[in-house]
């Protein structure tokens, strides 16, 4: 039987270290709406979205009664939308209707964000591609809670530079019509190479052409019991250390899959995956650069970050995988800067740049999140950056990612606020050497060879 | 069997128990375990508890628990039991 110290552990875990579980998202398949007829599909849309999406907001309240733990987040995801509007869309405002659509089947259901205004275009892009990019400035702009997310490159196709060009413009359109919010729209886009199909994390998630017609998938999280959980091994050898968070992510992990087991039978829909990530909040203590810093780093950023997050993002694997039956998503410590005081403070204390934050994503999902950078920088050089960043997924064969918000008006010094989960961000300066001559090239990138490994 | 984990923790006082006891035995609420400790200087009761005799359903006990937690002045919380045992149990 369950005794004392358990409980405690338990509650404690919840009450004071900021356990949850991130996000239930319900991945809700829109390719049967499809219909050469505008008016026709969004109408399919919002009936589809608010007919399975109905209970979703009630039962992830009733589950956290049940177990007294907290889920922060319920989300939906959906069939990536240049695929639903290919043949009903002839304009990019035809595509802004849709979204104005899901934002308000969204708000009807009462989940916090909706994603899945996507376009896969790792290779190519077909018209509807091009439209649906196109209209994401005026789409996030006239919407609430819509997410957006592109994928431009996988391992196996190469890097579609002709849309990466393209996304630093659409970047630059999005901060700009956003402006009077600090440029709220770019916290709501995303930019991806080796996307998931099953991730319920914002802005990234979508539900891929590969999955069901419906799916829940959730997103467990819990940096600060991490943290507090390294406290007690202060000093002690790596084995020690890999041990502590292996057994951590495990009891996390298990509090996930119990959540979706139990959603997925109350709604009568199947369980997915459950992501394993740490997922920090601008809350204190529920951050992974404080982690990093429990390992014995002064600030994240310092020499050996990248090697710390490399082992705790592994050993939050191994110890996540022996917890879920199915894992997925993008599975690893995420490291937003806004959305983690400790990354926030390492940033003004000048010791983590944007090329360090590069560097840690090599080892770490996902990517550059949540990163403002000065309104004035080139559409050239955000491509620039996101072009970097897809190679290293490209090449590594893992997901990474680009949410960079270039605030209008704004310049290093300056800080952005979004509050909520999206919490604040200080600017951070960008190398303005140009790349315009190398980004100006159309085509792709060739994808890389898969042998000779060194 | 589908049980309930109750917790109570809070400034030690005179009659927690006996309030918590008395509100169980009144709605027919079997008490399988109890145990009780002192954790950072604060008294914690943990019960293991089994509702299928009572007629209340899970969320109004819960309620009227908590209730009576802010009448003593102390927190009383329930759980299902399930969320432990996946985090304690392999």
């Amino acid at each position: 039987m369950i005794n004392i110290n358990e409980v405690v552990e338990t509650n404690q875990m919840i009450e004071k270290e900021n356990l949850d579980v991130r996000t239930i998202t319900l991945g809700i398949s829109l390719l049967d709406c499809a219909d050469s007829d505008l008016d026709k599909l969004c109408e399919k849309v919002y009936t589809k979205i608010t007919t399975v999406a109905k209970d979703l907001v009630k039962t992830g309240r009733e589950i956290e009664k049940k177990y007294a733990i907290p889920i922060v987040n319920k989300r939906i995801s959906v069939t990536p939308i240049a695929l639903v509007g290919g043949s009903a869309c002839k304009t990019s405002d035809d595509f802004v209707k849709i979204a104005k659509t899901l934002d308000e089947a969204a708000k009807k259901v009462g989940v916090n964000f909706l994603g899945g205004y996507s376009a896969l275009v790792a290779k190519g892009m077909t018209k509807a591609d091009e439209l649906l990019i196109r209209s994401i400035p005026k789409a996030l702009a006239s919407t609430d809670i819509v997410c957006s997310s592109i994928n431009l490159g996988s391992t196996k196709t190469g890097i579609n530079m002709d849309a990466v060009r393209l996304m630093g413009e659409i970047i630059k359109q999005t901060a700009e019509l956003t402006k009077e919010n600090d440029s709220l729209g770019c916290a709501k886009l995303v930019v991806f190479c080796n996307a998931p199909d099953d991730n319920p994390f914002m802005a990234g998630a979508f539900h891929g052409v590969t999955e069901a017609d419906a799916v829940i998938n959730v997103g467990v999280s819990g940096p600060g019991v991490v943290k507090t959980a390294l406290e007690s091994v202060r000093g002690e050898s790596f084995e020690v250390l890999g041990e502590t968070i292996k057994k951590t992510a495990f009891k996390i992990t298990r509090v996930g899959q119990l959540v979706a087991k139990e959603a997925s039978k109350k709604l009568g829909i199947p369980f997915g995956i459950i992501d394993l990530s740490l997922a920090p909040t601008p809350a204190i203590g529920d951050s992974v650069a404080d982690i990093l810093c429990e390992m014995g780093l002064d600030h994240a950023g310092a020499p050996g970050t990248t090697a710390a997050l490399a082992m705790l993002n592994d050993q939050v694997k191994k110890g996540g995988i022996m917890a879920s039956s199915y894992v997925g998503g993008l599975s690893g410590a995420f490291i937003p800067v806004s959305e983690d005081q400790g990354m926030i403070d390492a940033v003004n204390a000048g010791s983590l740049t944007l090329e360090k934050l590069e560097a840690m994503t090599c080892v770490c999902s996902v990517g550059l999140d949540m990163i403002a950078i000065p309104g004035d920088t080139k559409a050239t050089t955000i491509s620039g950056i996101i072009a970097d960043e897809m190679a290293i997924g490209m090449v590594n064969q893992k997901t990474t990612a680009v949410r960079l918000i270039p605030a209008v008006g704004k310049d290093v010094g300056d800080t952005v606020e979004f509050g909520g989960l999206l919490g604040r961000a200080p600017i951070m300066p960008v190398n303005n050497f140009s790349c315009d001559a190398f980004v100006g090239r159309v085509g792709r990138i060739p994808a890389p060879i898969h042998s000779f490994k060194n | 069997m589908k049980r309930t984990i109750i917790t109570v923790v809070g400034k030690d006082t005179v009659g927690i128990i006996a309030k918590v006891c008395t509100y169980l035995a009144n709605n027919r609420i079997n008490i399988l375990d109890i145990s009780q400790t002192i954790v950072q200087g604060y008294f914690t009761m943990m019960m293991i508890v089994d509702l299928q005799s009572s007629e209340k359903s899970f969320d109004t006990v819960s309620d009227e628990l908590e209730q009576i937690g802010e009448e003593i002045g102390v927190v009383v919380k329930c759980q299902r039991e399930e969320i432990f045992d996946s985090m304690h149990r392999i």
